[in-house]
């Protein structure tokens, strides 16, 4: 568990580049990454969920039908700096492989740390989505993450 | 002139014998000549591709992207239930319960199997553990990983899944696993270079029907599989996305 956690329940205005917003529920206590899994998910070139596999389903809270047809920006959580995003979106667009430790947010509130990888699917030269793995970060990293982004809210 | 097959040398050497019922099989079902070449060093399997010798192989995932996106090979077929999974294990007498007990200047045993070593590798971050600070031992297979690890001579040893359930009772009994990857969708797979591209559906069809018929399943079960499924372009395209993202 994160030092930081206290277990305080908050709510929370999420804005997302698109425009829209939500409401969130925020649970400051984390679920451990589970040992041995890769957290698998695919999006079409817009953010949209285009498979999600069972670790992705069990981490995240939601069902597999919550999740197809949805931004992935759903998992996003608002400890999480802007310009985090930013730059895996502008690496991505380069054609690049992104990688980087991202805190995300589950359907019930509390979060799970993952060191994320996300690539280009490029298919006869063309951009036809995004594949992003997912896997268990260390906790040093995690604590060198939690004060990194503190700095860039 | 034969067309040549090839498997990947991760194979369990008990299937040594499997692999050739299975090319005399497809020569019979195909009415083609085929020479079966089976290799010790993935690196030398790897030359001998890079050169054309290779027509039909049963490859590792690693391999697989290799194979497809710069050598124009064509995934056909993937083993039926059999994903390739990876181990992390110690000598029992370890004082080690998880991955995050190993400590910087651990002394790892593994093999130059790719998929397997890579597994392996990313089930160490979470102890802050990479190439700059343990110490790797590769050794030619898999029984050796284990000795290495009984004799003391290292701290952690990475298997194939299915090799470390393939060691004896005795050897599995003197081990702890620490952590065995879930990950379910990176498996081998069977592909055809352009000289096989003719032969393609015959193919096909002769693996989609082996588990139906007596002879098939006795190949089958010398090669330690249970069966073949179909693999489209984009499951092999996903299946090397998901491998690059796993390669740094």
């Amino acid at each position: 568990m994160s030092e930081q956690d206290t277990g305080q329940v908050r709510e929370v205005l999420i804005r997302y580049y698109d425009g829209t917003e939500r409401v969130a529920r925020i649970v400051d206590q984390e679920v451990p990454y589970p040992d041995g899994k890769l957290i698998v998910s695919r999006t079409d070139p817009e953010g949209i969920i285009t498979h999600a596999n069972q670790a992705f389903v069990d981490m995240s809270g939601y069902s597999r039908e919550e999740l197809i047809g949805t931004n992935h920006y759903i998992l996003r959580h608002p400890d999480m700096p802007a310009v985090a995003f930013k730059g895996l979106w502008d690496t991505v667009a380069e054609g690049k492989k992104w990688q980087g430790f991202v805190k995300n947010l589950r359907k019930d509130g509390t979060y799970y740390w993952v060191k994320a990888t996300v690539i280009p699917n490029i298919r006869n030269g063309q951009l036809v989505g995004y594949t992003s793995v997912r896997r268990k970060p260390s906790r040093s990293k995690i604590r060198e993450s939690e004060a990194l982004y503190a700095t860039l809210m | 002139m034969p067309l040549n097959l090839t498997v990947s040398p991760d194979f369990a050497p008990d299937h040594i014998s499997g692999w050739f019922y299975f090319n005399t099989y497809l020569q019979r079902q195909l009415g083609i000549p085929i020479h079966l070449e089976l290799y010790d060093s993935f690196e030398k399997q790897r030359q001998d591709i890079r050169e054309g010798k290779v027509d039909l192989i049963y490859a590792n995932p690693y391999d697989a992207s290799m194979l497809v996106r710069e050598l124009g090979f064509k995934a056909l077929m993937k083993p039926a239930h059999k994903a390739d999974e990876t181990v992390i294990a110690v000598s029992v007498s370890s004082p080690c319960g998880s991955v995050e007990d190993l400590q910087p200047g651990s002394v790892i045993a593994t093999t130059d199997d790719p998929d397997v070593h890579t597994m392996g590798m990313i089930m160490l971050e979470s102890a802050d553990l990479d190439d700059s600070n343990i110490q790797v031992k590769t050794l030619k297979n898999y029984v050796l990983v284990a000795k290495t690890l009984l004799k003391g001579e290292a701290d952690a040893g990475f298997f194939l899944k299915q090799a470390y359930d393939e060691l004896s009772e005795l050897i599995r009994s003197e081990m702890k696993p620490l952590v065995s990857s879930q990950i379910g969708v990176i498996h081998h797979v069977l592909l055809a270079g352009p000289a096989f591209q003719s032969h393609e559906d015959a193919l096909k069809s002769t693996l989609l029907s082996m588990a139906d018929e007596e002879k098939g399943r006795n190949v089958l079960q010398n090669m330690g599989l249970v069966g073949w499924e179909l693999m489209s372009e984009e499951d092999s395209e996903f299946m090397i996305d998901l491998i690059d993202t796993l390669i740094d």
